[in-house]
Parts: structure tokens; sequence; C-alpha cells
């Protein structure tokens, strides 16, 4: 990437601090039992997954990580959380020996799947050589906007884009359906008067 | 919540010149999103979570009086039919749905469909997340008033 001496070195040990923390911070979310602090470390946990894609040079999902990983979820449930009880139960003592080796056996098959993987930043990986490349190529002549990612998100892709935005929407519509609008128990707490809008 | 019993004075302070800062950085990732990383979506996101910053800090009923519930609805349903209502508009000027090259009618190498419809729709896709999230948001914390003091 650069010239420089031991710029592999540095961003090798950037990934290595930036997994090591990855995994004190799951590790500590499955060892606790208060639930607010679980919410507060699964932002966290978004927060450095989103510096790590940066090191890997994928910004904008490590912005759209930090943006709903660490904001929006943090905050919703936090939300769910005040609906429920601040501690989870604890679990029995025999039960957890099945799981763990389950997620053992699954995380052993994931790092033999790693093997066939390109390496990063392959130029001969699948993903730079197919539409990749025709992307960067046509962009300039067909859009004519310098980001390419918003190229592919809005225009070629525009059709895709739109479902997500529909799927973003019926969630909302789905949540509202179930819980209501929050504005009648709201206004049964402290006695607000409702407007008539329904 | 009363003002007397008032121990999240510095969170307030700290929170009071953060949130517009974080409404305005919104609408630069949203409009600066041709040139950098960042759309709609994440426009939407950040500028909902300017809103929850201030509904947790200072109560989700000041909250839901500055951004009322029935604006968050009608925004998202808006925000989608814009989004909708590009890939009609270039239907009814005689191109594929969302085909953005017919919204002028340009000849061949005008970009101003382009610009102006991946205007338009990230324009919805902002106000559809941003209303569809600070929707869930409400929901969600609409049935308990505020977070107690011991769970901070």
């Amino acid at each position: 990437m650069t010239g420089y001496e031991g710029a592999d070195l540095a961003i090798a040990l950037i990934n290595v601090i930036l997994l090591g923390l990855l995994f004190v911070v799951a590790i500590a979310i499955a060892r606790m039992r208060s639930l607010f602090a679980i919410v507060m470390l699964s932002g966290i946990y978004s927060l450095i997954s989103a510096t790590w894609f940066v090191a890997l040079d994928a910004v904008d999902v490590a912005f759209t990580e930090a943006a709903v990983g660490a904001g929006i979820s943090t905050a919703l449930l936090l939300g769910a959380m005040l609906l429920t009880s601040r501690t989870a139960k604890p679990e029995k003592k025999a039960s957890s020996i099945v799981p763990l080796l389950a997620v053992i056996a699954t995380g052993c098959m994931l790092v033999y799947a790693t093997i066939d993987l390109p390496a990063f930043g392959d130029p001969e990986s699948p993903a730079n050589t197919y539409v990749g490349t025709d992307y960067i190529q046509r962009t300039p002549g067909d859009i004519g906007v310098p980001n390419i990612v918003t190229a592919v998100l809005a225009s070629y892709r525009g059709f895709d884009t739109l479902g997500e935005v529909g799927v973003v929407f019926s969630a909302a519509l789905a949540v509202i359906l179930l819980l209501g609008f929050g504005e009648r128990s709201l206004s049964a707490t402290i006695g607000r008067k409702k407007k008539g809008d329904r | 919540m009363s003002q007397k019993t008032d121990h999240h004075v510095i969170l307030r302070v700290v929170a009071k010149p953060l949130i517009p800062i974080i409404a305005l950085f919104a609408f630069y990732v949203q409009f600066h999103g041709d040139y950098s990383p960042g759309g709609g979506f994440q426009a939407g996101v950040i500028f909902a979570v300017a809103v929850i910053l201030y509904a947790l800090i200072f109560g989700i009923s000041p909250a839901m009086r500055a951004v009322p519930p029935v604006f968050t609805r009608s925004l998202a349903a808006i925000g989608f039919l814009l989004y909708g209502g590009v890939g009609v508009w270039a239907l009814l000027m005689g191109g594929n749905f969302l085909d953005y090259d017919a919204l002028f009618n340009e000849p061949p190498g005008g970009h101003d469909g382009q610009h102006y419809g991946i205007l338009l729709i990230e324009l919805g896709v902002l106000l559809a997340v941003a209303g569809s999230m600070l929707s869930i948001f409400y929901a969600f914390a609409g049935r308990v008033t505020e977070i107690k003091d011991e769970d901070w």
C-alpha cells in the first residue's frame, strides 16, 4: 500500500489490537448480567468494528456501522430494556457446555472456510474482476458522480435501495402496529391532553 | 421530569450544544454524499439520533412536543413516496422505472437527470429513514416516561 518500511507490520498490529478489543468486549457481553451494561458494551462493540472497517478501507460500511450499530440500535435497545427487567436471569451451569461446544465447532468451520477466501486486496479476487471494474470504468461517463458507492447505490442499484427503504418503512409500520404510536400511553402517564388524530 | 432533582446537569450542558451539531452533520452527510462516504441512510440515522439524544436527556415529552410523532410517521411515508415518485416521474417521461436519464429528456452524455434523480431519492431515503427510526423510538419510549436514576 505504501512504500514505508514496516507499514505492513503497523497495519497488522492495528488489526490485531482492534480484533483483540472486539474479542474482549464480546466475552464481557457474554458474561455480564446487567442489561444496561450489555447495551452500552454492544454500542462499544459496533464502534470498534466500525474502526476496524476503516482500517480495511471500507469507509461507507464503517460509517453505516457507526451510525446504525452504535447510534440507533443502542438507543432502541435502551428503550426496549426499559420495558423489561434490568438484569438477565442467571442460567444453569450444566447447560452452558453444549452451547460452548457448538460455538467452538462453528468457529473452527468458519476459520477453515477462510482458507479458501482470496487475500485482502487481491486484484484477482471475484469482487475486483467482474462487475466491480465495470462500475469503476463506467461511472464517470454514465453518472458523473465522484463517489462510486453513491452511484452504485442510488443509480445502478436504485431498485435495491427502494426495497431497502421499503424494509425500513415497513419495520416502523410493524412496530407501530404492535406497540402503538407511543403517544397514548405517554399522555395517560403524564395526563397531557391528547390530540384527536385517530 | 421535575427540575428539582437534576443530577444530570453536566450531561445536559454537554448535550445541548452537541445536538444542533449532530443535526447539522446529518445534513452535511446527506448533501455531500456525492463526493464523500455517506448518503441518505446514514444522514437519516444521524438526524434521528440527534432527536433521540434530546429525548434521552431532556425527557420524552419535550422531544414529542419538538418533533411530534404524527410528524415523524408522515415523514416516513412522504420519504418513501418521494423515492417511488421519482421512479414514476421517469416512467411518465418515457423511460424505465427509476431511469434518471429520462427525467429531463436530455441528449446522451448529459448528467443533470442523474444528479437530480440521485439528489431526490437520497432526500427520500433521508426522510423515510429518519421518520421510521423516530417512529420506532417513540413507539418504544412512549411506553415509559424516563430512564430512572438507578439505571444510569
